[in-house]
């Protein structure tokens, strides 16, 4: 059973480097070289917060966007091009294949924001010409990330089990968006009244919250993050990433194959 | 054991915008394929042989009904690991190699590593695809794409293989090379359950075969039998182009070519003939019984469910 | 049919745990985190660097911001707060981006000026507020009288008020009781009367809660003070005529004639004291009365509230 997973898993890996996702880290890396660059010459006294927030937040916004375009043709694409008959006929059980896509999905960001991730201590190792302690902070920062990664996807393999890819990517970049303000979704919750503010805070607790996990300006700025916060998030990502994945493996245990 | 019970399984689609009108795929079905047969299931497009096979593979859900495959339930996953499926006009993913997709699904079915290697070269071989197999699917023509389908559905030795029309879109080489490893899978013991809409192969290939229509069945039998349902007429060949005056007067149906005429004649007129030929000095080349074509079989079926169905309407 | 549904069942309890825990684990890190919206505002240096950050969805952005300002006072203040650090930013960065969010100007205003715990304790901050909406919205009167409320209420200058209170009689259709402040400020700022038509003029001319709650509790500590200084100076009286102090209360209203025991706006009657103070019975319920409190009376003892 596991091992089914792991080779749709790997399967699903090797499909996105192929489709050639991961030459992104080009625009990735020229994008953030000549940030460094620029910075390095002004030198404006903010060149690591510079280096810094810009890669971090890019690492973020561009992990994002493929885990959206990648993760809601999952599902659909095989089922619109019927290449699920030929898996399905085999014993591999329908929440395999859901997981294993998860998982190749998620392993795939990995990896790329593992390069990234070379590339943003390049560009501070550029600016700065040393190393300090704090920077192991921005670790913290990537893992963080990655959390996020994990939501999306499972969000993503969510709408891609029983919607059109355009659809899903609409429904998974406005709960990326509105996931970023939750905080004020159940601020505004908690000044409602009566069924308006059951209805609020329903949604503000089902909508993935990213506020906790953007830690990128504190970094910045070498604030710790607490140890506290760490396990909490890590936490919350696992419980709504097997959330999403629930509702997508019991929408697609039910699904008619036409 | 039956290699495949169907016992009344049907599906019906909710349509239309708000999903309320029922479109019935199949009525419930019920029907038995037995163990080391081929088996033909045929219809015109859009019976409901496809239906029938994705309820028998799990891709789609009955409305009602259950079915038994190789003795075990159908939804059973065990079962899956013991049958094949090639489905209509398939697809695979196109960034992967013959030999890489095999080793996808050789894994999925879960041969074991040791042997898998050497199966998939074995089937690589066997559908003709070893020189090829280093290219991606995506530069694959359509005959091509059809032999790594059959490559897949037997690559794990299963006991029973399911073919939706296999033979669609191949040339007559091709067909003919599908002909000849389903004869092969029969040869070695499996039993291969075939979908198709050309009566052609039907009758060269099948040990019996199933007629549906608009989702209902209409008949099921071995070849021989429902062909032989004959109306008693006799073919008879005889050389040169002189047909004498006695049988033209039968009435028979006469089709004359350069050297032969063939005449089709009641059998009860089969011994008039044959003195008229002798006295005409007339050389005899054959006389054969005319069996009804299960095409006939087929379209008179067809027509009277038409007529059925025109008069329950 | 029996796999499929043992799959599906698993998957939806799954579902339904993973869902409670996930919103077990998020209350939780609200606690560790009280705030935590505000965390950006510690560390960006302008408002103009959020603008700027709102890709152009300005609107929304102060709206946000608003909401936060509101729910970061409403908090702090629920608990008596000695310190509201984040206000003063949090409405220039709403202003930054909606400047013609007038709620926000009024807000300020009614919170920005006061001391702690009733406000952030910065009338600057809050002059220089109201000047920026007044120059971006020099058409709504309500700025002006806002402007004016504060010079009134926290710093005491009258001749920046009436100054202020006059600018916006002169508004295009302007609230009649701008210019009859403006003159009030002139004569009798000093006067109860004054007070009261301000925070009576505050009441009315708004919709949000907290600001006409902070106007009710003025106007009821007007009140509290206009009847203790009434009664103290009818004590006064009581001991010119008969050269010594009121025994209580009753002695008192007879000799004054009142038709009754004076009470309070709760309907608690006043206090008279052995030395022949008047006190209110309940201080508490008046937290901005400045007379009748007994002596060493501590107002309510502020918190320290999170940082900042």
């Amino acid at each position: 059973m596991n091992t089914r997973v792991a080779y749709i898993a790997s399967n699903t890996f090797r499909e996105a480097v192929r489709d050639r996702v991961l030459y992104n880290l080009i625009a990735f890396a020229l994008l953030l070289s000549g940030a460094a660059i620029l910075v390095g010459q002004i030198s404006i006294e903010i060149e690591k917060l510079v280096v810094i927030n810009l890669g971090l937040t890019a690492v973020s916004l561009f992990g994002v966007v493929i885990a959206i375009f990648i993760g809601i043709g999952l599902v659909s694409k095989e089922i619109e091009k019927r290449t699920l008959y030929t898996v399905l006929s085999r014993p591999v059980r329908r929440w395999e294949f859901i997981v294993g896509k998860f998982f190749g999905l998620a392993g795939t960001l990995v990896v790329n924001a593992f390069f990234m991730a070379i590339g943003v201590f390049a560009a501070l190792f550029y600016v700065s010409h040393k190393f300090v302690r704090a920077d192991a902070l921005i670790l913290v920062a990537l893992y963080f990330i990655i959390l996020e990664f994990v939501i999306i996807c499972s969000l993503a393999l969510l709408f891609s089990s029983f919607s059109s890819p355009l659809l899903s990517a609409v429904f998974a970049f406005s709960l990326f968006v509105i996931g970023s303000f939750a905080e004020d979704l159940r601020n505004f919750a908690g000044m409602a009244h009566g069924f308006t503010r059951w209805l609020a805070t329903g949604a503000a607790y089902l909508v993935p919250n990213f506020s906790a996990f953007n830690v990128i300006t504190s970094v910045a700025h070498e604030q710790p993050v607490a140890g506290q916060l760490i396990l909490n998030n890590t936490l919350y990502a696992v419980f709504y990433a097997i959330m999403a994945l629930s509702g997508a493996v019991l929408i697609f245990e039910n699904r008619d194959l036409k | 054991m039956p290699a495949i019970e169907i016992l009344g399984l049907e599906k019906t689609y909710m349509v239309g915008f708000w999903r309320k009108r029922p479109k019935c795929a199949l009525s419930p079905l019920h029907l038995t394929v037995e163990d080391g047969e081929i088996f033909g299931f045929l219809g015109p497009n859009g019976a409901g042989k496809t239906t029938t096979l994705k309820l028998l593979m799990g891709l789609v859900f009955p409305t009602s009904g259950t079915a038994r495959i190789l003795g075990h339930e159908w939804t059973d996953p065990s079962v899956k690991a013991q049958i094949g499926f090639l489905p209509e006009q398939p697809y695979f993913y196109d960034y992967l190699t013959a030999h890489e997709l095999l080793e996808y699904y050789g894994q999925l079915s879960g041969v074991p590593a040791k042997q898998r290697k050497q199966r998939v070269e074995q089937i690589l071989q066997q559908v003709g695809l070893r020189d090829v197999k280093g290219v991606q699917l995506r530069k694959f023509s359509k005959g091509m794409l059809q032999r790594v389908g059959i490559g897949q559905a037997i690559l794990h030795n299963p006991k029973l293989v399911f073919f939706d029309e296999p033979m669609s879109g191949l040339d007559p080489m091709g067909r003919r090379e599908v002909r000849d490893l389903m004869e092969q899978l029969k040869h070695e013991g499996k039993t291969v359950f075939f979908s198709t809409h050309i009566l052609s192969d039907a009758e060269a290939l099948c040990d019996r075969v199933a007629i549906i229509h608009r989702g209902e069945l209409r008949g099921v039998g071995a070849i021989e039998d429902l062909t032989s349902s004959v109306q008693g007429k006799v073919e008879v060949i005889w050389q040169g182009s002189q047909v004498p005056a006695s049988i033209k007067a039968l009435g028979a149906e006469i089709r004359v070519t350069p050297d032969r005429v063939r005449a089709i004649i009641d059998e009860s007129q089969q011994d008039a003939v044959i003195d008229a030929l002798r006295r005409e000095r007339q050389r005899l080349v054959a006389i054969t019984p005319v069996r009804t074509s299960l095409e006939a079989y087929f379209v008179e079926k067809l027509r009277h469910a038409e007529t059925s169905v025109g008069s329950k309407a | 049919m029996n796999q499929r549904q043992k799959s599906s069942t698993i998957a939806a309890a799954c579902l339904v745990l993973s869902l409670a825990a996930s919103s077990f684990v998020l209350h939780h890190v609200d606690q560790l985190r009280p705030q935590a919206t505000l965390d950006e505002v510690l560390f960006l240096s302008s408002p103009k660097v959020i603008k700027r950050a709102s890709l152009g969805y300005d609107g929304l952005m102060a709206c946000i911001y608003w909401t936060r300002a509101v729910q970061y006072f409403g908090n702090r203040h629920h608990y008596y707060a000695a310190s509201y650090n984040l206000l003063a930013p949090l409405l220039e960065i709403t202003a930054h981006l909606d400047p013609h969010l007038v709620v926000a100007y009024e807000f300020g205003s009614s919170f920005l000026a006061p001391q702690p715990p009733f406000g952030a304790g910065q009338p600057k901050s809050a002059i220089d507020l109201m000047n920026y909406g007044i120059e971006n919205n020099p058409d709504n009167w309500r700025l002006y009288y806002d402007l004016g409320f504060v010079y009134f209420t926290e710093l005491k200058d009258y001749k920046n008020a009436a100054e202020a209170f006059a600018r916006g009689s002169r508004v295009p259709n302007a609230h009649p009781f701008l210019k009859v402040l403006a003159a009030q400020m002139a004569s009798h700022a000093g006067d109860y009367e004054t007070a009261r038509s301000l925070w009576m003029a505050s009441y009315q001319n708004t919709q949000d809660k907290l600001i006409r709650q902070n106007a009710v509790d003025h106007l009821r500590a007007l009140r509290v003070d206009e009847d203790v200084e009434h009664l103290q100076a009818a004590v006064t009286r009581f001991g010119e005529r008969t050269g010594h102090l009121p025994a209580s209360m009753e002695e008192l209203a007879t000799a004054e004639r009142w038709a009754r025991i004076p009470v309070d706006p709760d309907g608690h009657p006043y206090k008279l004291t052995p030395e022949g103070r008047i006190e209110i019975r309940e201080p508490h319920d008046f937290q901005f009365a400045t007379k009748g409190l007994p002596p060493g009376f501590k107002a309510w003892p502020t918190f320290d509230a999170p940082q900042p």
